[in-house]
């Protein structure tokens, strides 16, 4: 190779790695103001900010559905399988929502503990299957084979 | 040894030079555009008609067949023309600005695509259309690069300068490839980890996967077709006063 | 076939994704090919010009 052209090359390994240096110091320095949202321990360990909305993500709890007669209100709790916080919200829910499925939702902290989302968006996996593989999938696990 | 590189390199640089990269083009256009419809065919009638709704998400998953595709090329649209900016830059090979350059506009329609199909997906699965989590910022900065590189060729006149000024933004913004790719990993976002990249096994049922694959070698080929078009325009352009594009166009019938 | 079309209930996100997807897709490789017939056009304009200019 030229000199010159190693030098060219040299020059421009400096730039992308100068450039990757930069972003990984202000991204690494953002951290938490990237992450969408706070988990349950988060807010129970009062990490998340008080008197502000935030967003909260999780789990529904099995069986932790309450839906109130007549009208839109509906409870749940959230948990991160370590620690659960208690949703309340009035509205529509998108299509996923059902117990076990991953939520965020957006709102804030009352001094009652509970959290009155405003808005509660599903969070779907990464696994795409035919309806009749997840029946026989958990058939089998309910069967104890593997 | 040394003799054969240099064999390799003169085939190279014969294969770089504009005039036979034109014609090459230009013979191997009908092929990509056959294959490249051959493959939509199969992936389109594969992914909305062969393949089983989801478990979870029913039909509206058939969207991820032109969506994952979309992102899939928005990014490897970028990776080659970083790559070629680095080449332009070092050892200055016109074929390689003209590659970036022709680039821009087919990876920024990728990332719109994702974007906008991502947006109609969410809308019935997440709740909503937009989220400012760290994969969709992530995309739509891709988006920005990518008319940033576009205006900022446009605005200088000078060919090789604008080719240049454009390598380095393009250099620039490649730190951006890993951060989309990653973003479901570093950080919490609304938008679903990868199914396919992961070490472990694909979590999707063969018969979705099959069509999703087709989708994504149409969109290559879609790519493909779309570059080398752009390519031979670039190099008709830039070559417009050497005797070899005089003779070309003063053969065809006016 | 009505059930094709009407994808579970969610034809309206499927659809305009499919169509905005095509419309794009096509638009990316006509565009070229009208450029490339225009661009030789007016170099063969060019040529011809000088033609004459050279012959005068």
């Amino acid at each position: 190779m030229k000199p010159r052209r190693r030098q060219r090359l040299l020059l421009v390994s400096l730039l992308v790695a100068g450039v990757a240096v930069a972003a990984g110091l202000a991204l690494l320095a953002l951290q938490e103001n990237i992450n969408l949202f706070f988990s349950p321990s988060q807010v129970v360990a009062g990490e998340a900010p008080a008197n502000t909305p935030f967003r909260l993500g999780g789990m529904v709890v099995d069986g932790s559905v309450r839906r109130s007669d007549g009208s839109l209100e509906i409870q749940f709790d959230l948990t991160d399988t370590a620690k659960s916080v208690t949703v309340a919200y009035t509205g529509i829910l998108p299509d996923l929502f059902r117990e076990g499925q991953g939520i965020v939702a957006q709102g804030s902290l009352g001094t009652d503990g509970i959290f009155n989302a405003t808005q509660v968006l599903a969070k779907h996996d990464e696994t795409y299957m035919p309806p009749e593989v997840t029946e026989a999938l958990e058939k089998a696990k309910a069967m104890g084979v593997q | 040894m040394s003799n054969n590189s240099a064999n390799w390199l003169t085939r190279f640089h014969r294969l770089g030079s504009p005039p036979s990269f034109y014609h090459l083009a230009g013979a191997l256009l009908p092929w990509v555009a056959l294959l490249c419809i051959g493959l939509f065919a199969a992936g389109l009638y594969g992914g909305l008609v062969l393949a089983p709704a989801d478990y979870q998400q029913g039909e509206s998953y058939r969207i991820i067949y032109i969506h994952v595709p979309s992102a899939w090329m928005s990014m490897f649209v970028y990776a080659v023309m970083a790559a070629s900016s680095a080449i332009s830059l070092i050892w200055r090979m016109k074929l390689a600005e003209a590659v970036a350059r022709a680039s821009a506009p087919v990876g920024a329609t990728y990332t719109f695509l994702a974007l906008v199909t991502g947006s109609l997906w969410g809308k019935p699965m997440w709740g909503t259309w937009w989220v400012w989590d760290a994969r969709l910022t992530s995309e739509l900065v891709l988006l920005f690069l990518y008319l940033g590189y576009m205006a900022l060729v446009a605005a200088i006149d000078d060919r090789r300068t604008a080719s240049r000024a454009g390598a380095v933004l393009a250099l620039v913004g490649v730190v951006n490839l890993p951060i989309i790719h990653f973003s479901v990993e570093w950080w919490n976002t609304l938008h679903q980890g990868p199914t396919l990249t992961k070490f472990d096994q694909p979590s999707i049922a063969l018969n979705m996967l099959i069509p999703l694959l087709l989708m994504a070698g149409a969109f290559k080929f879609h790519y493909l077709y779309a570059l080398l078009a752009r390519v031979r325009i670039e190099i008709l352009d830039s070559e417009r006063r050497t005797a070899w594009v005089n003779a070309l166009v003063s053969q065809r019938p006016s | 076939m009505t059930e094709f079309f009407q994808m579970g209930g969610y034809a309206m996100y499927v659809w305009p994704a499919y169509a905005i997807t095509a419309a794009a897709l096509i638009i990316t490789v006509i565009s070229p090919l009208r450029r490339r017939l225009r661009m030789l056009r007016e170099l063969s304009a060019i040529a011809a010009q000088r033609d004459i200019h050279r012959s005068e």
